[in-house]
């Protein structure tokens, strides 16, 4: 019953959204990845479900807010009915049962679709086998731009994603300094990147194509320009992407990271064609500056019941937040300004500019790939 | 008017009262409810500190930090504090007045013992390198203990111009009612050091 | 320059010249108009000699009505600022696409959409709703005042600092640039290092205090100050809301307080609270805060319910259907609005089944929400609709709010919300229900109270200007940010690459502009009513047939609201008086015992002020020399043992009998 009332409903709302909305590419109503798909139909289903009230009440409201107005006495008046126990049993069982629907679903698909939960299929025809060998990448949200390491292929890249089609992939994802979230409209849900902590996520991207990447959670100033592109490739033409940016990038050591890390605005892209052993683990541990202590092993000595009286020089190898300061130029000492750039030219963060912006002229030309226009 | 109909004519029933009106005096439970209020700072604190007590950022833990003897004092100060105040509510009940103040300044005494012991322990932390910005965990003790410091320092002044009122007014029904809420803040902050001392001191150290 | 530059520091702190932003055109035409216009009130006040009335009259008023007032004017004028701050971030979206970078950089965008979020939030939503319950409540209870006079007047103030406090960062520094919850670690010391996030802290902080303390004050109210015969189960709905409004802003306020409190150490002492480094936790602070923040939905959406209930209930002349099951709603969301905060925030990877259990508690509390829902519609039904304005704002909360119900359900699903968190889908979902939900009520509260607080009613074409401006422009303005955030735009965002979503950011600012002649058109309406008062009085008190106790006395009510206290019979008290034939008693009446009037909550609070001030530019001598004046003035205050009076018994016996002689010439 609830079914094919569902569907005719269905069959009138749909054509009218999709009436009103043909204007538009609505991504998230039709991603090309196979988690967003799931999660498009989540909406789909539960719009439905909720309909089955929603169209009663409304239709109910301006239905009474017709008939009994005042001026049409032909309407029964009843001023002394206040109370119906069959009808209090069914406003609020019919809720209820919507709700006991939704929750199993919702309890299910929760789990289903946990981003921290291994693929089991590429698609809704394909199981994820044994042979399918998932590709890997470290993502890391700096302020104010994406660092995509591939172990698999000891490369990295800056704000440029790339995938093969129907290869399960594989997130881990940290920042530098502030809150971010990870999202690519297209391909699956977001997930927050904090500092110091590695989230996950598992995706796939079914259709070729060039996807938008962005952060979703505001993370200061640069945030609107927080943005990637994210492609999905055949295998060929994967292979000669990893294959160009092998051949045309630098080093990502540990210096060439301090340097990037530092605040920067509508960064372009860039190719890292090797990267330092351990980097990533490292960014994640906030250690990547020489003499830090990493956050794995103070959470070791932790466990082991601290670092006892004689610890102090542990203070400063733990330091993270505040790497900016001493860079930046003189007046964060004595107090820290009132305003922030630009009312005083006092800046937020660091006065220094990122490596992007200082020696791009230096830059080999393969990173005008698709770079963002400045 | 709209014609409204008249269900029960029999007996006309009263609408308002001839007399003044007294409504039950709300402060106990206004006072009540505050401290209520004040509970959940005190929760959030203590959530915290389940939270981040254990980060010790590579530094010193509570065993290496706390002398349980000096904690054990300061306790006993702020019990004992809390029985003299009870006495001071036993003669207040009597309506002696200069025994009540005895009592309450007695409980002051107590109360600052326990402040002075308090703070010698922090300046003894600080000293040692393990001030409130070494770690998660000493930021949130020095914050929960400091809290509660914070609260028994109030609650001193609050003491000190009570007993100028009393001395002043005598046990008037408003003054009695000061120390009624005094006294349950008192309490209060009891109960809130035992849980201190046991969840952070004796869980810190022993646990 | 000063020779002695240490000095000026310890004067000034690190307050400078540079932190007047007199380079900013916007900021100073603003100032200038804002100064103009504060210039011309202030002499207006100097001129007709009104500054003893306000002090005397208005400022140290003890009287629940009064301060009620107070509050809802503040509302009322930080609804300006706010929607402001919204107007301009339409623009900025509308126009900032194809490389145009609109005509606000991230600097001014970011402290644009915080301060819109934290003013409408704080000083908005919530001194309207406490206006409200303030104004209301106690005549609903036939209460002559509340439980403590003084505490609401300081309340008042309080919340009046904080106000002052954000309002100050406009023209002296800068607001915060860290979204209107202030996470961590953005708004840590580190990484936003000026002081908006403090004049974000300490705005919170001081109108913190206020709301706690009013909560507190009006809680003591409800359960002890009712009229006789008036057991929980024949409270009005409206007082029933309130009470469990203030039962989760005290259960809830602390918690914001203690939360920011430990954020201001993290900034001004160091500590590792919510540090990436040194152990500390930002997830942690994220937790709090939304365990404050979700009830506080309630808190405002709650008094709403309650309004909606009384509006339909007088205006459709019946009982409310299913009071009893309303109670129970009410209080199932209140418990309710504790167990789902971490709804906010699926995406930070918690476990599915920790999701899945907040997701599922999320979607239960659109059962009692539903259930009200259908009390409304079944009051309605076999009712007899008078379409004045207060039932207008009615219906069309029913409709628009069920949208953002429904919207609301789908965030709750987490697989779904992990593609709608932080998108303009979310966006345009809360505003639906903050709008169509809190904001119809209170515009609907507005209208029906307003008879009883000045003696006649609001013009009603411009009611209905209105209402229909605010009801069309919602949907312009939130429709299409729905369609956005399908379409995969997220919050917060102020420059756009990609040019097909212009035409709905068009629309939306579109919308917005019918809002503005919406809230146009309510001025004009209060204007246009003034100057009409006296077309539009309605002497009875009892203008639009009520049914609870405020309505039994008169419009505005006198000092002591009930000569004599009622006696209720009934959950409508007035309706069951007027239906068992009650006569006004017209002698023997006696002297009232009534709280004095108090200037010491003014004083609290601006030295509260200049306390914030003074730490939020670390002018440590002002910090240090008005917290002691706070002491003082709070030890001074309890020295004061003659805090009552009497009414006299000839001034209750002349404005009754004044009264007495109105109604006669009525009939």
């Amino acid at each position: 019953m609830p079914t094919s009332f569902s569907l005719a409903r269905l069959s009138i709302i749909l054509p009218l959204m999709l009436l009103t909305l043909s204007g538009c590419n609505m991504v998230v109503m039709s991603p090309s990845g196979d988690i967003a798909a799931q999660q498009r139909d989540l909406i789909v289903i539960s719009t439905i479900l909720m309909l089955i009230i929603i169209i009663p009440v409304i239709l109910l409201t301006v239905y009474f807010a017709w008939h009994y107005r005042q001026s049409n006495t032909a309407a029964k008046y009843d001023p002394e009915w206040h109370h119906s126990t069959g009808l209090e049993v069914i406003i609020w069982s019919a809720p209820l049962a919507i709700i006991i629907a939704l929750g199993a679903i919702t309890w299910v698909s929760t789990h289903k679709l946990d981003p921290y939960r291994p693929l089991d299929r590429i698609d809704a025809a394909r199981p994820v086998t044994e042979e399918v060998k998932p590709i890997t990448v470290e993502v890391v949200a700096l302020d104010w731009k994406w660092l995509f390491f591939y172990p698999d292929y000891g490369i990295a890249t800056v704000n440029e994603m790339a995938a093969p089609v129907n290869v399960p992939i594989n997130f881990k994802l940290t920042a530098s300094s502030v809150m971010n979230s990870f999202y690519v409209p297209a391909l699956a849900g977001m997930i927050y990147t904090m500092p110091g902590m590695q989230t996950k996520l598992h995706a796939v991207i079914n259709k070729q194509g060039e996807y938008e990447g962005l952060s979703s959670n505001y993370s200061g100033d640069g945030f609107s320009h927080m943005r990637f592109k994210f492609h999905g490739l055949d295998q060929a033409g994967f292979d000669q992407w990893v294959a160009r940016v092998k051949q045309g990038g630098t080093m990502l050591n540990r210096d060439a990271y301090l340097k990037l890390e530092k605040p920067s605005i509508k960064e372009p892209v860039r190719y890292y064609s090797a990267v330092e052993n351990g980097l990533y683990e490292a960014v994640l541990n906030m250690c990547v500056r020489a003499g830090q202590m990493c956050m794995k092993e103070m959470m070791h000595v932790d466990m082991m019941g601290g670092g006892g009286l004689e610890s102090h020089e542990n203070k400063a190898k733990l330091e993270h937040d505040n790497r900016h300061a001493d860079s930046a130029s003189g007046h964060t000492e004595e107090a820290a300004p009132g305003a922030t750039f630009p009312e005083t030219g006092n800046p937020a963060r660091s006065e220094e500019p990122a490596e992007g912006i200082e020696d791009r002229q230096e830059e080999p030309a393969t990173m005008n790939h698709d770079m963002h226009k400045m | 008017m709209s014609a409204t109909q008249v269900q029960n004519t029999d007996e006309k029933p009263q609408f308002y009262v001839t007399e003044e009106h007294h409504p039950e005096n709300s402060t106990m439970l206004g006072f009540w409810l505050y401290l209520m209020s004040d509970c959940l700072i005190f929760a959030v604190l203590f959530a915290t500190h389940g939270v981040l007590g254990r980060n010790y950022a590579a530094g010193p833990s509570p065993a290496d930090l706390f002398d349980l003897n000096l904690v054990a004092i300061n306790t006993a100060m702020l019990l004992l504090s809390s029985i003299t105040y009870g006495f001071a509510m036993l003669q207040m009940e009597r309506n002696a007045k200069m025994e009540t103040l005895v009592w309450l300044g007695i409980t002051g005494v107590f109360g600052a013992a326990f402040l002075g012991l308090e703070l010698y322990e922090f300046y003894h932390l600080i000293l040692e390198g393990a001030g409130p910005t070494r770690s998660a965990f000493l930021s949130s003790f020095f914050t929960l203990v400091g809290t509660h410091g914070l609260h028994v320092t109030f609650g001193m002044i609050w003491l000190i111009t009570l007993m100028v009122q009393v001395k002043k007014h005598g046990l008037n029904p408003e003054n009695r009612r000061r120390l009624m809420c005094l006294s349950m803040f008192w309490h209060f902050l009891d109960v809130i050091w035992i849980g201190v001392f046991s969840f952070v001191y004796l869980l810190g150290v022993l646990g | 320059m000063f020779g002695d530059i240490s000095l000026t520091q310890f004067i000034f702190g690190r307050l400078t010249l540079e932190a007047i932003p007199y380079h900013e055109p916007i900021l100073v035409a603003t100032f200038i108009a804002v100064a103009l216009g504060g210039i011309a009130i202030l002499g207006l006040i100097t001129k007709f000699k009104l500054w003893g009335y306000l002090w005397h009259e208005w400022f140290t008023s003890v009287d629940h009505k009064k301060i009620g007032i107070m509050y809802i004017i503040l509302a009322i004028i930080m609804l300006l600022r706010g929607f402001a701050d919204a107007i301009m971030m339409r623009i900025q979206q509308a126009i900032a696409f194809n490389g145009n970078e609109g005509y606000l950089n991230p600097h001014h965008y970011d402290q644009i959409f915080t301060a819109h979020g934290v003013i409408m939030i704080f000083f908005v939503a919530m001194p309207f709703v406490t206006g409200f319950m303030n104004y209301v409540m106690p005549l609903q209870i036939g209460a002559r005042d509340v439980s403590f006079p003084f505490l609401n007047n300081f309340s008042f103030w309080m919340t009046t600092g904080g106000a002052i406090i954000i309002m100050m960062s406009l023209f002296v520094g800068e607001f915060a640039r860290t979204g209107w919850l202030a996470y961590p670690p953005l708004s840590g010391a580190d990484y936003s290092p000026g002081v908006g996030v403090d004049y974000y802290i300490w705005g919170l902080q001081v109108a913190g205090v206020g709301t706690t303390l009013s909560g507190i004050n009006l809680i003591a109210t409800i359960v002890k100050m009712r009229a006789p015969g008036m057991t929980f189960m024949k409270m009005p709905i409206f007082t029933w809301t309130s009470l469990c409004t203030n039962i989760l802003i005290v259960a809830t306020f602390p918690i914001l307080t203690a939360t920011l409190a430990l954020l201001s150490l993290d900034r001004y002492v160091g500590t590792n609270f919510f540090t990436n480094d040194l152990g500390g936790n930002p997830m942690m602070y994220i937790n709090l805060i939304w365990i404050w923040g979700h009830p506080e939905v309630y808190i405002l959406v709650l008094p709403a319910f309650g309004i909606f209930s009384e509006v339909v209930a007088t205006f459709c002349g019946k009982r409310l259907f299913g009071y009893a099951s309303m109670v129970y709603a009410t209080c199932v969301i209140m418990i309710l609005s504790y167990l789902v905060w971490l709804h906010h925030f699926f995406t930070m990877g918690s476990g599915a089944s920790v999701n899945a259990f907040f997701g599922i508690t999320t979607m239960i509390i659109s059962i009692p929400t539903g259930a009200k829902m259908f009390n409304w519609l079944f009051t309605m039904y076999r009712g007899r609709i008078r379409y004045e304005l207060p039932m207008l704002w009615t219906i069309g909360f029913m409709i628009t709010f069920v949208i953002g119900g429904m919207t609301g359900v789908m965030l709750a699903i987490p697989p779904a919300d992990f593609v709608l968190h932080n998108s303009l889908f979310l966006i345009a979902h809360f505003h639906n229900v903050i709008i169509g939900g809190v904001l119809f009520g209170l515009m609907a509260g507005l209208v029906y109270w307003w008879p009883k607080a000045f003696g006649y009613k609001l013009d009603a074409f411009w009611g209905k200007m209105s209402f229909w401006f605010w009801q069309i422009g919602f949907f312009f303005a939130f429709m299409p940010l729905y369609v956005l955030g399908l379409m995969g735009v997220t919050r917060r965002v102020s420059q756009f690459e990609d040019p097909s979503l212009q035409i709905w950011f068009i629309i939306a600012a579109f919308g917005a502009a019918l809002i503005a002649l919406g809230i146009g058109s309510f001025i004009i309406q209060l204007i246009v009513s003034f100057l009409k008062r006296d077309q539009l009085r309605c002497d009875s008190g009892d203008p639009w047939d009520g049914r609870t106790l405020e309505w039994s006395t008169s419009s505005p009510p006198p000092d002591y609201n009930f000569a004599f206290t009622p006696v209720v019979h009934d959950h409508d008290g007035w309706y069951d008086m007027k239906n068992r034939g009650y006569e006004r008693p017209v002698t023997g009446f006696k002297p009232i015992h009534m709280p004095k009037n108090t200037g010491t909550g003014v004083i609290l609070s601006a030295l509260s002020v200049a306390l914030a001030f003074a730490l939020i530019w670390y002018i440590w001598w002002l910090a240090a020399v008005s917290f002691i004046g706070i002491i003082a003035v709070s030890i001074a205050h309890t020295f004061n043992y003659n805090r009552d009076f009497f009414i006299p018994v000839e001034t209750v016996t002349a404005t009754e009998d004044a009264r007495t002689k109105l109604l006669a010439e009525r009939t």
